[in-house]
């Protein structure tokens, strides 16, 4: 499973030593120029320029096919799409543009820690505190946010796993309670370990 | 010094603390009891995460119903279950995550984290999912975490309880070297030999408080009456008397 949890790639290349507004802010800008520029051989080029930095970033290539898995799905319904519509070309030409977004984006997630990107997120957020709000619990919220992932992974894990060790078959609306109740029960512990740790 | 001033506490109407006194001043303290005997809630009240109904917790003389955070800060906490103390996405991350609002930079921040994953064996594992990491790695990263911020008292709630044998020694074998003062709630009696006072705990009481060997023999010959004296059935306080698990 490709979550943001297993995706640093720890290094020393040029955008692991990037600070992250910069990336995202080269991110925003490349996007943006080949949506504008929007010819194919761009688009395309585009593609092959973000699938070739994933090496020279130190990230091994096997990531360009995990970034782009996820995503065919929906290039497939695109294609079916804009082929129905007569129109092949416009197909492979948005389907690049979301490949050159996805690889883009992978690439800043695999070279930049969550805590430095929280980081950026709390200075962006920093305006904020004219309104009241305190930017660092807003950053807080967010990597719970991200660590709650793994969290109902593993409750429903358990969950199923002593369904299935109790003979229960074709009933899976059963999993729910005990679903619910585990998630209750870690998100009281680990406020508490918040609360131990200072960060109340 | 921790003081404990008849702490009194209840949850939902059953008593978990009964009028509790105590001076913890020795290096390392051990307590033992059964399940639901008010350990748990007893080491909560240390550093302010449970505030008694009645009586007073101080540290140096000062209340943790009035000082919480300040006195949270100087009494570091360990948990039973290290995976519920994770809360950033990396090992590395997670230690640091502490230190936020210490005023130290990130420079230092770095090499605080850096140092403390070295001596805990966990300094390969810096930049790796926190999650992923094993049971024992996963313990001696929620006492990394709370080390790096160098508390001044230790106050472990049966951290070795979900570990294999190896790494129970090894979370031992750590607590025994470290310079702070450490409170250690366990049921793994082998591991108070040498500790300086033992705490026996009994329906919210304290109902021994000696040497090691005379407490766990207290305890022993305690649980043995009290097996006995139940006949055979079963004897489990918690959860299903209304109290939390702990």
């Amino acid at each position: 499973m490709v979550t943001v949890l297993g995706l640093y790639q720890p290094g020393d290349s040029l955008a692991h030593r990037t600070p992250a507004g910069v990336k995202l802010l080269v991110l925003f800008c490349a996007v943006t120029v080949v949506l504008v520029l929007g010819t194919l051989w761009v688009a395309v080029g585009g593609v092959v320029v973000s699938a070739l930095l994933y090496p020279l970033c130190g990230v091994r290539a096997r990531y360009v096919w995990r970034m782009l898995r996820p995503l065919l799905p929906f290039l497939a319904l695109i294609v079916g799409f804009q082929v129905l519509t007569g129109d092949p070309w416009a197909a492979v030409r948005t389907c690049a543009v979301l490949g050159l977004a996805v690889l883009l984006s992978g690439l800043v997630t695999l070279t930049t820690q969550v805590s430095t990107m929280l980081a950026l997120f709390e200075r962006l957020a920093a305006p904020l505190r004219h309104l009241g709000v305190r930017p660092d619990r807003l950053a807080l919220v967010l990597a719970l946010t991200i660590r709650a992932i793994p969290m109902v992974t593993v409750a429903w894990q358990t969950s199923r796993e002593a369904y299935l060790a109790r003979g229960l078959r074709g009933r899976p609306h059963l999993m729910v309670v005990p679903v619910v109740v585990g998630l209750v029960r870690s998100a009281e512990a680990m406020g508490e370990a918040m609360t131990a740790r200072g960060l109340d | 010094m921790l003081q404990l001033e008849n702490v009194t506490h209840a949850y939902e109407g059953r008593t978990v603390l009964r009028d509790v006194t105590a001076e913890l001043a020795e290096h390392r303290i051990g307590v033992i009891g059964a399940n639901g005997s008010g350990k748990s809630t007893l080491a909560r009240t240390l550093n302010g995460l449970v505030v008694p109904d009645h009586g007073r917790v101080l540290l140096d003389g000062r209340d943790t119903r009035r000082h919480a955070r300040e006195i949270r800060r100087r009494v570091g906490f360990v948990f039973p279950d290290p995976g519920t103390q994770i809360i950033m996405p990396t090992v590395g991350e997670d230690v640091a995550i502490g230190l936020r609002g210490s005023g130290l930079d990130r420079a230092e921040i770095d090499e605080r984290v850096q140092r403390i994953l070295r001596r805990h064996g966990l300094a390969d594992h810096r930049d790796h999912p926190a999650h992923l990491l094993s049971g024992g790695q996963k313990q001696m990263l929620a006492l990394a975490s709370v080390l790096v911020t160098e508390p001044e008292i230790l106050v472990c709630d049966e951290p070795t309880t979900l570990l294999d044998l190896r790494n129970v020694k090894v979370i031992e074998r750590t607590l025994r070297t470290l310079p702070q003062q450490v409170i250690l709630l366990t049921h793994h009696l082998d591991s108070l030999v040498d500790f300086d006072r033992v705490v026996v705990m009994d329906e919210g009481s304290i109902v021994f408080d000696g040497a090691p060997a005379a407490a766990v023999a207290h305890y022993t010959a305690r649980m043995e009456r009290g097996a006995t004296e139940a006949g055979g059935e079963p004897h489990l306080r918690s959860p299903d008397s209304g109290e939390p698990a702990w």
